[in-house]
Formats: C-alpha cells, sequence, structure tokens
C-alpha cells in the first residue's frame, strides 16, 4: 500500500494568525484504509489542523498534497470537493432537523414540478436511512426522525454514514469519542474500523489513547502547533505512548489490559468493571 | 438509564408520536383555546362577521410581517427594523404620489424599494460583523426613523402627508370588503403561499433550518449563508413596505410614528407559532396559527367586556405558555421512536 502515494500529505505546513503561530512544520501523511490517529491536549493546534484541512483556513506556507499533487483548499467546499469530509464531536449539528434533511443539507434532493422546484423529502429519507443501515446501525429506520432524538452514536454513525455517502475519501473525525459513554464509543470506533475497511483514510483527532490505540495504524502527537512524535502501530511501546501524552503514566496499566483485549476480541473492548 | 429512555420513547408512539412531532400542535391547541375563551365571552357578536372581520383583519397586517420575521427567526436572526419600514414606506408612497402627484405606480414601488434596501443594509451588516442582528436591526431601525421624520418634515413641512389613491389602487391594496374585511387579507393568504413554498416545499427551507441550526456547519455544507442571510432581511424588509403601502391606501394619510407596535407584535406571533426563539426550528402553518392566535386576543378583548388591559396580560401569559409547550413538545418530538424499535 505504502508504494502508492498518501491520499493526503501535509508538508511543512504553517499557519499563524497574525504574529501568533499556530501551526509549525506540520508533516503528515496518510493513505487510503489507514487511520491516522492526531493525539495532544487541549490547544496543541487539532482544531486549526483539521480546519486547515477542511479548507476552513488557509495555510501561511507548506503544501497540501493528494494523491501526490498538490492542491488549495480556498473554502470549506474545495476540501469537501475532494473528498475531504469532517465529522464532529456530536455528529450531525443540526438536531432539530430530521434525518433525512440533516442528510442532504446543502446538496438536497429535488424534483421539478411545474416551474417549481420541490424538495424531495421521500427520497431524502430513503437514501439517508439505507445509507446509515450499511453502517450496521438497524435502528434507524425513519427518516422523519430528528437528529436530536438520536443516541450519541447514532448521530455520529450518521455523519459519517454521509460522508461516505458523498464520496468523501478522507475522513476527518473530530474527537468522536470524547462525549460518549464506553459502549457508545466502542460503537463510534467500529464505525471507524467500517470505514477503514471501506478503503477510505481516516483522521481520528482524540486524547483517548485507549481508543487511539484500538484503530490507530499511525500515530501522531501534536505539542504547541509541532509534531512532536510521528510513529507506527507497534513502533512505540505503550509506555513511551503514553508519556507522551499528559496525565498518561497513571493509565499505562490500564492501557495495556484493554489492548490485549481489543486484539484478542476483534476490536471490541472490554466491558467496564470498575473494581479491576 | 438506558431502558427507562426506551420505555419512554415506546409510550410516545403511533399516532400521537406523528402528532408530537409537528411543531405547531401546541399553537393549534392555544389558538382553539382563546378562540373558546372569546366566543364564550364575547358572544354572538364575537362570532358574527364584525368579529372575524376584525381579528381578521389584525391577523392580516401582522401576519404579511411575521411570516419573513418567522423565517429570520428559524434562520437564527432577528429584525426589529420592521416596525419603522411600515412609516417609511407608507411617506415615501404618500409623498411621492399624494404630496408631489406622481403616478402611484411609481409610489409604490419606491416604497418597496425601501423596504428592500433596509433590508439589504441590516443583511449586509449582519453577515460582515460579529454584530447580533438584534442589535443591528435596532439601530437600523433608528436611523430609518430618524430619517423618515427628517425627510418627511424637510419635504412635506408636516409629520403627516396625505393621499388620495385611484379607485384601482385602492382596490387592490387598501379596501375593505363588505365594508370590514380588509384587502390585505388576500395578500396576507399569498404570502402564506409564498413563504410555505419557500420553507417546506423547496429545497431552500433545508438551508434555512440549516442556518439556524448551525451557522458554521451550513457554510461548511456549501450553502451560500451570506447570500441567503441578507435574502431573508430584504424579504422581511419587503413585507413591512408592502404592509406600509397598504396601511397608506387604507388610510389615505401616512404618519411617521406608527407601526413600532408591529416590532413586538410579530416576535410575539412567531413565537406563540412556536418558532424556536433561538432558531433551527419552527413551520409556516406554525406562525400562522400564532398570528390568529394574537390577534383573536387583541381584538377579541374589545368584544369580551372586559378591561382591555386585560388583553395585554393575556397576549403575556400566552407567549409564557407558547414557550413552554414548545418546548416540551420539542422534547417529545426529539424522543419519538418509531414503534418497531427493539
Amino acid at each position: 500500500m505504502t508504494e502508492r502515494p498518501p491520499i493526503l500529505e501535509l508538508r511543512d505546513i504553517d499557519k499563524s494568525f497574525g504574529p501568533i503561530d499556530v501551526l509549525h512544520k506540520i508533516s503528515l501523511k496518510v493513505h487510503e484504509g489507514e487511520v491516522l490517529c492526531l493525539l495532544g491536549d487541549n490547544g496543541a493546534g487539532k482544531s486549526t489542523l483539521i480546519k486547515t484541512l477542511a479548507g476552513v483556513h488557509k495555510a501561511t506556507a507548506g503544501t497540501i498534497l493528494m494523491d501526490g499533487e498538490p492542491v488549495e483548499f480556498n473554502r470549506p467546499r474545495d476540501a469537501a470537493d475532494r473528498g475531504i469530509a469532517t465529522v464532529h464531536q456530536f455528529g450531525g449539528t443540526f438536531p432539530l432537523m430530521s434525518i433525512g434533511r440533516s442528510f442532504f443539507v446543502g446538496v438536497e434532493p429535488t424534483k421539478q414540478w411545474g416551474p417549481f422546484t420541490v424538495f424531495d423529502r421521500k427520497k431524502a429519507n430513503e437514501i439517508a436511512v439505507k445509507a446509515v443501515q450499511d453502517f450496521g446501525i438497524t435502528r434507524i429506520n425513519d427518516g422523519d426522525r430528528l437528529v436530536g432524538g438520536l443516541s450519541g452514536g447514532e448521530r455520529q454513525s450518521l455523519a459519517i454514514a454521509r460522508a461516505v455517502y458523498f464520496g468523501a475519501r478522507v475522513l476527518i473525525l473530530d474527537e468522536p469519542t470524547a462525549a460518549l459513554g464506553v459502549k457508545q464509543a466502542a460503537h463510534a470506533l467500529r464505525i471507524v474500523n467500517e470505514a477503514k475497511r471501506r478503503g477510505l483514510a481516516v483522521i481520528f483527532i482524540t486524547h483517548q489513547v485507549m481508543h487511539a490505540l484500538a484503530v490507530g495504524d499511525h500515530f501522531a502527537v501534536l505539542i504547541r502547533g509541532s509534531v512532536a512524535a510521528d510513529f507506527r502501530k507497534n513502533e512505540k511501546t505503550r509506555e513511551e505512548i503514553t508519556d507522551l501524552m499528559a496525565g498518561g503514566e497513571s493509565m499505562a496499566d490500564l492501557e495495556a489490559s484493554v489492548e490485549g483485549y481489543v486484539e484478542s476480541h476483534e476490536g471490541r473492548l472490554p466491558p467496564t468493571n470498575a473494581d479491576e | 438509564m438506558m431502558s427507562t429512555e426506551a420505555e419512554d420513547r415506546r409510550r410516545v408512539s403511533g399516532a400521537f408520536g406523528r402528532l408530537a412531532r409537528r411543531p405547531e400542535s401546541g399553537s393549534f391547541i392555544g389558538m382553539i383555546f382563546v378562540y373558546v375563551f372569546f366566543a364564550i365571552l364575547g358572544g354572538k357578536v364575537f362570532l358574527g362577521a364584525p368579529g372575524f372581520s376584525s381579528w381578521l383583519n389584525t391577523a392580516a397586517e401582522v401576519g404579511i410581517i411575521a411570516l419573513p420575521v418567522g423565517l429570520l427567526m428559524i434562520a437564527g436572526e432577528l429584525d426589529l427594523s420592521v416596525g419603522s419600514v411600515i412609516p417609511a414606506a407608507s411617506l415615501t408612497v404618500a409623498i411621492i404620489s399624494g404630496h408631489h402627484d406622481a403616478p402611484e405606480i411609481i409610489g409604490i414601488l419606491a416604497g418597496l424599494c425601501v423596504g428592500l434596501l433596509v433590508g439589504f443594509v441590516n443583511g449586509y451588516l449582519v453577515t460582515r460583523t460579529t454584530i447580533p442582528s438584534i442589535i443591528i436591526s435596532i439601530g437600523t431601525m433608528f436611523g430609518v426613523m430618524g430619517m423618515t421624520l427628517g425627510f418627511t418634515v424637510m419635504i412635506a413641512g408636516s409629520t403627516g402627508v396625505f393621499i388620495v389613491p385611484d379607485p384601482v389602487t385602492k382596490a387592490l391594496l387598501g379596501q375593505f370588503v363588505g365594508g370590514m374585511f380588509q384587502v390585505t387579507m388576500f395578500w396576507w393568504a399569498a404570502f402564506i403561499v409564498v413563504v410555505y413554498y419557500l420553507l417546506h416545499i423547496s429545497h431552500y427551507g433545508n438551508w434555512i433550518y440549516a442556518l439556524g441550526g448551525d451557522r458554521e456547519s451550513a457554510r461548511n455544507a456549501g450553502i451560500p449563508t451570506r447570500r441567503l442571510t441578507i435574502g431573508l432581511f430584504m424579504l422581511s424588509g419587503f413585507a413591512a413596505a408592502f404592509v406600509g403601502v397598504g396601511q397608506v391606501l387604507t388610510y389615505q394619510s401616512a404618519q411617521v410614528l406608527t407601526g413600532q407596535a408591529f416590532i413586538f407584535n410579530s416576535i410575539m406571533c412567531v413565537v406563540i407559532g412556536g418558532v424556536l426563539l433561538t432558531g433551527g426550528a419552527g413551520s409556516v402553518v406554525g406562525i400562522v396559527f400564532g398570528t390568529l392566535t394574537f390577534s383573536i386576543v387583541n381584538q377579541g378583548i374589545f368584544f369580551s367586556g372586559l378591561d382591555p388591559n386585560i388583553g395585554s396580560v393575556i397576549i403575556g401569559a400566552l407567549l409564557l405558555i407558547a414557550v413552554l409547550t414548545n418546548d416540551s413538545f420539542r422534547q417529545m418530538a426529539q424522543s419519538y421512536a418509531a414503534k418497531r424499535e427493539p
């Protein structure tokens, strides 16, 4: 897989807002069917990096390459057109819209009725429900339900299914598990694995090492706007990874047991047990 | 935790769940309630043509403005400038076609353009600055009010200007049908159809909901948020100007200081109609119910024999009840799940 150019590559990306340097010489690569975990504490520049990738910000210096070709994102639409999709912490950000409507925000299916353009609600609902069910969320069967009535994991799935449906090749997941319970988080991680299996490149932003270890192939630790460490799975020991994370040492034992479990249980996370 | 949630969901199921999902359910119940209330107090007069015409006339004028104000609220914005656009448009018509005797069509078009212009300024400022629209539209409200007063006194020499419209214009925009029903209510019906199409049938509705749900995400999804916002403000400016034009042709005079009541009345209609004050939810049917509810109380009080001041108290209470019930309906809607849930 590595002989092909990476889907997305950053070379020496700098980003500053006026006199404030937020990102400094960021170089990263992500290949198809690969999960890149971006670890870092709050304020490390994760959000700025995501926004630069999504075309919200423009890099001050450096190059973004897709499939080996330099690209330029002047607005979010440019990144979206190239197949870069960002899914935020709470999945759909339109809790009061129906599943079908929020699925097609900005790209509504329409039909012509005389001189009038009509939003095709039935089609929107059908496609949305099918797309989510393909990701294994069979509980969602009514496209008129409001997004706000879904659980956190279901919302994430909806958002990811949406991105995949619209031809995303690179999926940027911004803290997808941060607001979820253990069960829900495991669910979200399964969907990350499913996206990976479908050949998408996933950039997974988190500060939960446990979750990163469960799905990541490649890890980058961001500290104060620079890549402090960049390594592949099994290149560093768990202790070294956790040492890079704030407060990670106390979690070392827990992670050891978790990773062992995950590997022997097809990517599933262990059940919680407070006494352990 | 999970199991009780699931139980709650199952309880709200089937037909009731479907009904609870309609944001206008609460406002419909409210409307029926106030109508019955005033029908009992007002009796035959309220139920007959005089009653009907009085609250329908009120509803038509405030309703034309409430519709685009509602769209703006769904999109997460407020427009308070409508209160001074009404007299500005009235006086534009009166000065051009009354004071200067230009053809009425020119005066009417100029009046409507005043509304579009104020709407454009509102929208432009809202999209180019980070100032909340409530502040911007208060600013433009005072600005327009001052300019209206200044120009009127300068040109006409007084704060009131008269106009005698020709019969065709009068019939189209300022007539009382059967001596009681203002022709404005047909225009209101037309506005309802247009705004219903925009919000619920065309794909623009999706953009408006998304805009109110989360501006940032809407923009990232490729929605032209700036153009949409400016367009919505222009629509509300146009609607306010339309009411102003209708008023001057109906009453054949224009005063500088009219229209302030429409600011809060239109917002009240919209909120009673189930539109979420913070944006992202609401419906045209709800706004219409809210407008009718407001007008029934506003006019019904005169038929009821109660102290008219009580009307304001009732409207205030209704507003609070509306917000509370809308809230619980919305929660029900969000927790609604299909029956087949395992």
